[in-house]
């Protein structure tokens, strides 16, 4: 290391370190000081030890909405990730078309806001054109946004439209480092498809499907503006996710800073020992093909 | 996901920047110049006010009046970061059910010294209207602008299709026991899908093609937009004393039963069941699919712009007590403590609160003036345009009965608790009789 490339190195850091501190650790920090406190939205508040912990483990609404975001999770991670990997290995064993693969991404250029719009409309109870189709099927027609057991699986389903091509992406980079050569040695052998499938790209995927499982996962569990679009918590707190309650306590409910932030430190916790779990099951820093 | 990380960001930057900006009360400008700016959550009324704006404008050159205009949710949450973040309007329209908190907070100023400083006339304005404004530590928060209350609106082609006419309606009784003359017409006026009405042999409430009563999907402990007609007719009021009551009486056995029957409509068949329709009866009756629904006065015009449907209103039905009942709304232009333009917003609001803006709101026809004299020539208005608002009046007149919307501190966590309650006995989960642990832990709540 030559120390008179010093400066530079720092003038290059200087962005991305003072975004980092301003916008995330600083208010990482405040946040986690503000749990402690009784803070309003309007006025400053005191030191009031665990009180708002305490408050949060006696919280109906909050422990039923951590179960509801565990339910979210569950079903958009799952369904998200085995279509994701489909696609990639499609993508990477039949076509190298950029067409395709721009078409892919498509929704995920769509903001989540104009997404839940899209859908809250198609899937209508009465007007949506989905509804229309399963009446014209002669089925009974669906409450997807209206009814308790369907709205989290919506929700879900939603997300994992939008996301759907851009993890797919990420798990095809993955795939591309993968030689060819593996697969036509392979081939020689005589494995089929599906064996080089689990024998091969598996095995050899799993660092970068432990990275996606990651990242989309933390995403999964911040569900926000779906819910906030499309259903506002109901029915009757049906799909009151985690973030939304935080939101409702902060802005609307009771203006409750200090909840709030206890709230927001409680699934910072849980985000950060679902990601060390997963990093280490997945050994997502390790490679097999070293 | 990023883009729900980015939000989480931002929320988090919200709530820092929170905290570094609360605790900074406006302090007054000097002069009344400059430019205010003003927030309201209906876009109909946009133009009204910005006649009026216009014309203030022309009184007073130093100062102009910028409108802007939010959707009532968005609205709340603008207001609320605009208190925080030290950005919010300098006068905005504010609600009874709001405004408690804020005026708690010191978020909006006391008008009493200023009323009295400059002298300003409030018996202009109808009585009922600005005593709600009066603080729960005294203090006047709100210049009372303009009136609502809430009745049915109902497409006349299909009333007269069932054979009812408006003066049946108009005459209609009700109870919460078999929801007298009101459930028939309803019944008659549903149709299920063989064409079967709704009080005839052989009807099917499982498949419906016209429901006879809308159901607005607004969950409120206000029922203002749902069941508040009805419970207005019982000897039953929201709080032990209203506003700034912290006993609800939603444990009532009457009012359960009233609650009960409300929502039971959708079993019978004679009201969609909740999360059939996403959007207000407006919708739902301009989709054909609906017969009659109820609506507040502020969306006639709406109501009549609905493209071939001819929309009549009728009053809530009279109930066993002799009298019908509706809600009687006042909404009222606030100043926000934080404004540092607090000379030039007061000048504003006592225009907005004088006959010479709200004769200019009264011309427009989209809502009822506060100022008798401006709601005359409202009224007056909407005979010229051909529609017949009086139902909106009859809840005035002697025998009949105006109330207020539940007023009380803790209104965000009220509605919250209130709110999961009532969707939950619409939805099947829980009997009315749910609501008795509701209004413990809601009293319990206000007893804080």
């Amino acid at each position: 290391m030559e120390w008179r490339n010093l400066p530079t190195a720092l003038l290059f850091i200087a962005p991305a370190s003072i975004g980092y501190a301003v916008f995330l650790l600083w208010p990482t920090l405040r946040g986690i000081y503000l749990s402690f406190t009784d803070t309003t939205a309007f006025n400053a508040g005191e030191l009031v030890g665990l009180e708002n912990y305490q408050r949060m483990f006696a919280d109906g609404v909050f422990l039923d909405s951590f179960r509801v975001t565990l339910y979210y999770v569950l079903l958009n991670i799952g369904l998200q990730t085995v279509l994701a990997l489909v696609v990639a290995v499609l993508m990477h064993r039949l076509t190298q078309s950029l067409v395709i693969r721009g078409l892919l991404l498509t929704p995920y250029l769509v903001s989540n806001v104009v997404a839940a719009m899209l859908f809250l409309m198609l899937l209508d109870y009465q007007l949506g054109f989905v509804n229309a189709v399963i009446d014209t099927l002669g089925l009974d027609r669906l409450m997807f946004f209206g009814s308790q057991d369907l709205v989290i699986p919506t929700i879900a389903f939603v997300n994992v439209w939008r996301h759907l091509g851009y993890t797919a992406l990420l798990i095809f980079a993955g795939l591309q480092t993968i030689p060819d050569n593996l697969y036509e040695a392979g081939r020689m052998d005589g494995a089929s498809e599906l064996t080089m499938f689990r024998r091969l790209t598996l095995p050899l995927l799993r660092p970068y499907l432990g990275l996606v499982l990651i990242v989309t996962v933390i995403g999964s569990f911040q569900v926000f503006d779906t819910v906030s679009v499309a259903t506002q918590g109901g029915p009757a707190n049906a799909s009151n996710v985690i973030q939304y309650y935080i939101y409702e306590v902060a802005f609307s409910r009771s203006y409750d800073f200090g909840y709030a932030s206890a709230m927001s430190v409680a699934l910072l916790v849980v985000l950060a020992a679902v990601s060390i779990l997963q990093f280490r099951l997945t050994r997502a820093n390790t490679n097999d093909m070293a | 996901m990023r883009k729900s990380l980015k939000t989480a960001l931002a929320g988090s930057v919200v709530l820092v920047l929170a905290a570094c900006g609360s605790g900074g009360s406006g302090t007054g400008g000097d002069s009344a110049t400059g430019e205010i700016s003003y927030w309201l959550w209906d876009s109909n009324q946009v133009p009204a006010y910005q006649a009026c704006a216009t014309a203030f404008t022309e009184a007073n050159p130093e100062i102009t009046v910028k409108i802007e205009q939010f959707g009532w949710e968005d609205y709340w949450t603008k207001v609320t970061a605009g208190f925080v973040g030290g950005s919010g309007p300098d006068v905005f329209v504010d609600h009874l059910s709001k405004y408690g908190e804020f005026a708690q907070q010191g978020q909006v100023i006391d008008l009493d010294e200023l009323i009295e400083r400059d002298s300003v006339d409030t018996s202009v304005y109808a009585e009922g209207l600005l005593d709600p404004w009066v603080g729960p530590e005294g203090g006047t928060y709100g210049m009372p602008k303009d009136f609502d209350t809430t009745a049915f609106f109902y497409n006349t082609a299909m009333l007269e299709e069932a054979g009812i006419t408006a003066e049946e309606l108009w005459a209609a009784d009700w109870n919460p026991s078999d929801g007298g003359t009101f459930e028939d017409i309803v019944a008659r006026l549903t149709v299920d899908t063989n064409g079967v009405r709704g009080n005839e042999p052989g009807f099917d409430p499982s498949s419906i093609a016209v429901y006879g009563l809308g159901l607005n999907p607004h969950y409120e402990e206000t029922g203002q937009m749902q069941w508040a007609n009805f419970t207005g007719t019982l000897d039953w009021d929201y709080l032990e004393s209203n506003p700034w009551g912290t006993q609800y009486n939603l444990d009532d056995p009457e009012f359960q039963e009233t609650i009960g029957w409300f929502y039971g409509l959708a079993d019978k068949g004679y009201a969609p069941a909740s999360g059939v329709f996403s959007e207000e009866t407006l919708t739902q009756i301009g989709s054909g699919q609906v017969a009659m629904g109820t609506n507040g006065s502020w969306a006639t015009n709406s109501f009549q712009a609905l493209d071939g449907i001819d929309v009549g209103i009728a009053p809530g039905p009279v109930g066993e007590s002799g009298a019908r009942g509706s809600i009687y709304n006042g909404v009222a232009d606030s100043i926000n403590a934080g404004s540092d333009k607090q000379d030039a917003a007061w000048e504003w609001v006592k225009f907005l609160g004088s006959t010479d803006c709200q004769d200019l709101v009264a011309e427009q026809a989209i809502v009822f003036p506060s100022i008798p004299s401006s709601s005359d020539k409202a009224l007056a208005a909407f005979e010229a345009a051909g529609v017949d608002v009086s139902a909106f009046f009859s809840y005035l007149e002697d025998d009949n009965r105006t109330f207020l919307p539940p007023i009380t501190l803790q209104a965000g966590e009220v509605n919250a608790l209130a709110k999961t309650a009532l969707e939950n006995i619409a939805l099947g989960n829980a009997d009315p009789s749910s609501l008795t642990q509701v209004n413990e832990q809601i009293n319990a709540l206000l007893a804080d």
